[in-house]
């Protein structure tokens, strides 16, 4: 039980490099953008990969009408995020400890990478949710007014998770060091539940 | 008499080349597999970049032009001592005082030899200088933002042609006087010259920090004509070697009359010697007015402030701190090869390089071996400092630079070649014609300890029938060659603009990664700045008129205004809120007596506008900066110069006032 706690301790404290590295990346690629333009996604806000790239995607989603990129107190989300993550992270480690000391059996280990993956899930579809409205809810009265064969507006809602093409722009979306490092976290408490299953047999 | 024929003898036959013997048609280089390679060697794929920076002299362009080597393609046109309506240099309100000199706003300029600083003697790419010929000043230009910082005029001197050379450690940098004149100035008869006009040689102190020069004294030489100059390096540091042609002392039809010695001198200065001199007081202080005009980045506005008095020290005052050499008739070019202990004379009208040597020199000096005196400057005898001579067989030697692997390139002008030397040996090793006569030749780091021995480019003076023909005004020409072999290797020629005399080039690694992207905006000080879209505004004070107004793709804020009236004089400071690289915006507007101005991202500028006549005028973005660029435009409704017309602006029809 000692190793499956430990691992669990480590699991759920590397949820912790959220609070250091971003969750998320998005790019754009663009003939004129030589260098790539494009911005990280923190638990508490927005952060262009170039000091002014977050200005610079407002001024070019201008032309298509799309609304400027959130600020901090903007939403929520940069507000109730950081409590969630740092509660789990928290939670995982009391986990961990009680587990050491055998004051919870494994299964409580289990039980918290459920809550996450719950609250992971529902993170996701509350940011693509947020894409959806930000790539399609647009200015009526945008420069350019796109629409797809159909005669349907255009919309510019960069991918959740892999790369797309939107006018002269490929968007590449992928996770960043935060979630890979919240993924391996995941990865290493539900080993501790089979450690733990493993010694209690 | 051998060599008068020789010269009247290639003279009359034009550009036909003398005395080089060996495959000149070879080196054309435009035929068959040859030329082929060569291609090669100077293709930069598209999208890839240069090997090394040129920064040639614009000549009487006054500016300095960025060229890249080995394709010899032009990337910029710095504006340095000449008005520029390109960008607004000169013209805009934060640049005008860049032009002024003890004789008024002057907006034009005659720019001679750039030089790249140096530490330990070796280029470190903080700043390139250049020297202005006709009204006497020194620019100092950025090697972050490639704008010109500061310029510097030099009082009491004419003809600022020895200059601008920087000391290994960039601690001086020189200006010299090409045409003696009166000193102080004064209103004579010409004819009584002699022995009554100077030649002032000024040395500018650098501040290690912020670059900023300082004018520390003139060394009031005899009025003979300071040409060209080098400073000394290594085990020569703490001299500098000035040549001087018309030691004759004629006013009148020099090109006879300066011609008639048969040896001139270069001077040999201590000045090491002249700088302890001073500090400890030495000298005295004369009169002088010059103007010091300095760029400051952070206020991104330029102003002057005039000075007044100058140390001058009398070169017979200072134990052991200047002599004459006896140099072959009217010399050009004075160069120090990277070692430090040749120095070399350009005969420009023989046929010969004389090469002193720092260790026979000091002999001499210790031994005071002599031969008589020039107004009480020794000059040392031509024998005893002399080490070699280059007997090259091609005629009217100018300049020499170094490739670090034991050569010297000298171009002869008359000949119209580049000659390649062994240092130490004096033997010629190659010759190859160039296209047409040549004057400066650049190495990069050529003049310096660690000269970068792969290409060299010759900078020549005639054009002809290089290019497709364009009137009877050409552009001038150099040419490039490959110099890493044992032969030169002429690669191919490309036009440049104005005249370039001297040229500096240095790795483009060292300079490419600090090149400024953008202005910082938050870090902008200008007084007139508005730093965002709400702080836009227009404020009347009597007929003068001030327009605090943004830019950013693709609108002005504001771009409606009314309530300006004939006769107001209007100066619109434009802001340019883009902060990405190369998203500049210009500003002109219909009937605007001046240019127009490029605002780099972060930058504010401002230009100036006197409407003559009542109607409602347009203005626009000048540069091509977005899809909707067309559309950035805005009208100001000029009113009738007693009317009630309410001042007040707007942006997307939000009227303020």
């Amino acid at each position: 039980m000692k190793t499956a706690s430990i691992t669990m301790i480590i699991g759920s404290a590397l949820l912790l490099g959220l609070f250091f590295f971003p969750l998320w990346s998005i790019s754009l690629e663009a003939p004129q953008y030589p260098s790539g333009i494009g911005m990280y996604i923190h638990l508490d806000g927005l952060e262009g990969h170039e000091k002014h790239d977050i200005q610079n995607i407002d001024g070019l989603n201008h032309y298509i009408g799309m609304r400027k990129l959130p600020k901090k107190d903007e939403m929520w989300e940069f507000t109730v995020f950081p409590i969630v993550i740092g509660g789990m992270a928290a939670l995982g480690i009391i986990i961990g400890l009680l587990g050491f000391f055998k004051k919870v059996s494994y299964k409580w280990f289990l039980g918290w990478l459920i809550l996450l993956t719950v609250l992971g899930v529902m993170g996701m579809f509350d940011f693509n949710a947020w894409m959806t409205d930000y790539g399609t809810n647009l200015d009526p009265k945008a420069i350019m007014k796109m629409t797809d064969a159909n005669g349907n507006p255009l919309s510019y809602k960069p991918p959740l998770f892999g790369s797309k093409d939107i006018l002269n722009f490929t968007a590449h979306s992928y996770p960043a060091l935060g979630a890979i490092l919240m993924g391996i976290g995941m990865f290493l408490t539900f080993i501790a539940y089979i450690i733990g299953l493993k010694k209690a047999k | 008499m051998k060599t008068i024929q020789k010269l009247l003898l290639s003279l009359s036959a034009g550009l036909l080349l003398v005395g080089c013997g060996n495959n000149s048609n070879q080196s054309n280089g435009n035929s068959g597999a040859m030329a082929s390679s060569n291609a090669e060697k100077v293709y930069v794929a598209p999208g890839e970049h240069d090997e090394y920076y040129a920064f040639m002299s614009g000549g009487y362009s006054g500016n300095v032009t960025v060229y890249g080597l080995p394709s010899g393609r032009m990337f910029k046109e710095i504006p340095v001592f000449s008005q520029f309506p390109t960008n607004g240099y000169g013209y805009s309100e934060e640049t005008k005082a860049m032009l002024n000199t003890s004789f008024g706003f002057v907006p034009w300029g005659d720019a001679h030899h750039p030089d790249i600083s140096q530490t330990n003697g070796e280029l470190d790419g903080r700043w390139i200088f250049i020297n202005e010929n006709n009204t006497p000043r020194i620019a100092r230009i950025s090697l972050e933002t490639f704008e010109t910082d500061e310029i510097i005029e030099i009082p009491n001197s004419a003809g600022n042609h020895a200059s601008s050379f920087v000391t290994e450690n960039t601690e001086y940098i020189v200006a010299g006087t090409r045409f003696a004149v009166p000193n102080p100035q004064k209103d004579m008869p010409i004819d009584e010259m002699k022995g009554e006009f100077k030649g002032p040689l000024s040395f500018i102190s650098i501040d290690q920090d912020t670059g900023h020069m300082n004018l520390e004294f003139q060394l009031n030489m005899p009025g003979f004509n300071y040409d060209l100059a080098h400073p000394g390096r290594d085990k020569s540091h703490g001299w500098f070697f000035f040549t001087s042609y018309n030691t004759e002392e004629a006013h009148s039809m020099q090109e006879v009359n300066a011609s008639q010695n048969d040896k001139d001198f270069i001077a040999a200065v201590n000045w090491k010697k002249l700088e302890e001199y001073v500090k400890n007081g030495g000298g005295k202080k004369v009169a002088g007015t010059y103007a010091h005009n300095i760029y400051d980045e952070s206020t991104q506005t330029a102003t002057t402030e005039m000075k007044e008095g100058v140390i001058s020290v009398d070169p017979r005052n200072v134990e052991g701190a200047v002599y004459y050499m006896p140099v072959p008739k009217s010399p050009h070019g004075c160069d120090v090869d990277p070692s430090g202990e040749y120095i070399i004379g350009n005969g420009k009208l023989s046929t010969q390089l004389s090469v002193y040597s720092f260790t026979k020199i000091q002999e001499a000096i210790k031994n005071k071996d002599f031969d008589g005196d020039a107004y009480g400057i020794p000059i040392l005898k031509f024998e005893s400092v002399l080490e070699g001579v280059v007997d090259s067989g091609g005629l009217g030697p100018l300049h020499t630079e170094f490739d670090g692997k034991g050569y010297g390139y000298t171009t002869f002008f008359i000949s119209s070649e580049v000659v390649k030397w062994k240092v130490g040996t004096w033997e010629v090793v190659d010759r190859k014609p160039s296209f047409y006569s040549v004057g400066h030749l650049m190495i990069p780091g050529g003049n310096s300890r660690n000269p970068f021995g792969k290409y060299m480019i010759s900078l020549n003076k005639i054009t002809k029938d290089r290019y497709l023909p364009t009137g009877p005004e050409l552009e001038h020409s150099a040419q490039l060659y490959d110099i890493s072999g044992d032969k030169m290797e002429l690669l191919s020629d490309f036009p440049t603009h104005g005249e370039p005399h001297y040229a500096a080039g240095i790795p483009a690694e060292m300079l490419k990664s600090k090149s400024k992207k953008y202005y910082e905006l938050e870090e902008n000080n200008h007084k007139y700045a508005a730093k965002s879209e709400d702080a836009t505004r227009v404020e009347r004070n009597g007929s003068e008129v001030h327009v605090y107004a943004t830019t950013v793709r693709s609108h002005f804020a504001p771009d409606n205004i009314e309530g300006i009236k004939v006769g107001d004089k209007v100066y619109f400071h434009i802001t340019n809120l883009e902060q990405d690289f190369d998203v500049p915006h210009g500003f002109s507007i219909i009937g605007a007596n001046t240019s127009e101005i490029l605002i780099m991202p972060g930058q504010t500028k401002t230009i100036t506008w006197e409407p003559k006549r009542e109607g409602v005028w347009p203005f626009y973005c000048t540069d091509f900066c977005s899809a909707l660029h067309q559309e950035m435009q805005g009208y100001v409704r000029v009113s009738a110069k007693n009317s009630n017309t309410k001042l007040r602006w707007s942006l997307d029809d939000e009227w303020r006032e």
